[in-house]
C-alpha cells in the first residue's frame, strides 16, 4: 500500500464477527477474565440483568484494531488506537467491523482512519479511531 | 445528577500503583491470537502480539478466593470502594511505540487519572480512568494505555 494510492473516504475492508460460547470462553481465558457476564447466562440475566451473555468490549476493540492492521498489512505501523464501548452486545448477535480513511498527511506519512463496530440494525456499538504511519 | 463520589473517593485521583513486572511468552501470544481470530501469520505463530494483546496483560493473577462471586478480582479497584459494583470495560486509548514480542520483559505502572460520574440511560454510572505506562527491560517505552472502566 502506498500513500499516493489512498484517498479520503476510502473504505477499510468490512468483516463479520459472530462470537460463540467457545470463542468467548477462549478469549476470556486468554485475557484472564473470570467475569461471569461473559459465560454464565443464568447469572448474567438474573443477577446483572443483561438480556444475554455479554460480548467483551475489549474483544470488539481487538476487531477494530484488526480492521486497521489487516488493511495495511506490513506496509505501515499502527501508532495510535482508541475505541469506546457505547452499547452492550450479546451472544447470538452478528457484528460488523469497518472503517474509512479520514485524513492523509503526505509530510508525516500518517493516515487517520475512523472505525466502527455495527450491529445488525446498523447502530454503532463501538466507535474507534487510529493513526498509522505508512512506510512507502 | 447524582452525587455518589465523596472527597475520599476523589482523593484516589493521582494514586500510582506499585510497578508490575511480566515476561511475555510465545504461547500467550498464540492463544490470544487464536481466540481473537487473527488473520496474520506473525500473530498466529506468536512472533508478534496483536495490539489489543495489552488488555489485562499487566494485571496480577488473583487466587480464586480473592475473586468476588461475579468473577472479578476483589482488588480490581485497588482499595477504592465505589458505591456501584457492576463493572464493565468502557474503552481504551493506546499509543504504541513498538510491538510486543515473545521474551519481552515488561514493567508497567498504573496511575488513576480520573474518577467521575454521569447519568446513564439506565441510571448513574461511575467512570474510572487509569493510565498504564509500560517500558521494556532497557527502560524504553513500549506502549501507553488509557483505560476507562464503568461501574453501574
Amino acid at each position: 500500500m502506498q500513500l499516493t494510492d489512498l484517498n479520503i473516504d476510502d473504505a477499510l475492508p468490512e468483516r463479520e464477527h459472530t462470537p460463540t460460547n467457545v470463542s468467548l470462553f477462549l478469549y476470556n481465558a486468554a485475557v484472564w477474565n473470570a467475569h461471569r457476564i461473559h459465560y454464565d447466562e443464568p447469572y448474567t440475566t438474573t443477577v446483572e440483568q443483561h438480556p444475554g451473555v455479554v460480548i467483551d468490549g475489549p474483544l470488539q476493540g481487538d476487531w477494530l484494531a484488526q480492521c486497521v492492521t489487516n488493511w495495511m498489512g506490513d506496509d505501515g505501523t499502527l501508532e495510535q488506537f482508541q475505541y469506546s464501548n457505547r452499547r452492550a452486545t450479546y451472544l447470538g448477535e452478528t457484528l460488523q467491523s469497518g472503517g474509512r480513511v479520514t485524513a492523509i498527511d503526505a509530510v508525516t506519512k500518517q493516515v487517520s482512519v475512523e472505525l466502527w463496530i455495527k450491529n445488525k440494525d446498523g447502530e454503532v456499538t463501538s466507535p474507534g479511531a487510529a493513526t498509522v504511519r505508512l512506510d512507502g | 445528577m447524582t452525587d455518589l463520589l465523596s472527597d475520599e473517593h476523589r482523593a484516589w485521583i493521582g494514586h500510582e500503583d506499585e510497578p508490575v513486572h511480566i515476561e511475555v511468552s510465545r504461547n500467550e501470544i498464540i492463544k490470544y491470537s487464536i481466540a481473537t481470530e487473527q488473520r496474520q501469520e506473525k500473530h498466529l505463530n506468536g512472533d508478534e502480539a496483536p495490539l489489543m494483546f495489552v488488555f489485562n496483560l499487566l494485571s496480577i493473577p488473583q487466587q480464586i478466593e480473592d475473586l468476588h462471586p461475579d468473577g472479578l478480582p476483589k482488588s480490581r479497584n485497588k482499595g477504592i470502594d465505589l458505591p456501584l459494583k457492576r463493572v464493565m470495560a468502557g474503552g481504551t486509548d493506546i499509543t504504541q511505540h513498538r510491538p510486543i514480542r515473545p521474551g519481552d520483559r515488561l514493567t508497567g505502572i498504573t496511575t488513576i487519572k480520573d474518577l467521575y460520574e454521569k447519568d446513564g440511560r439506565q441510571g448513574p454510572l461511575i467512570f474510572t480512568v487509569r493510565e498504564l505506562h509500560v517500558v521494556d527491560a532497557q527502560g524504553k517505552p513500549v506502549f501507553t494505555e488509557t483505560q476507562t472502566s464503568i461501574a453501574r
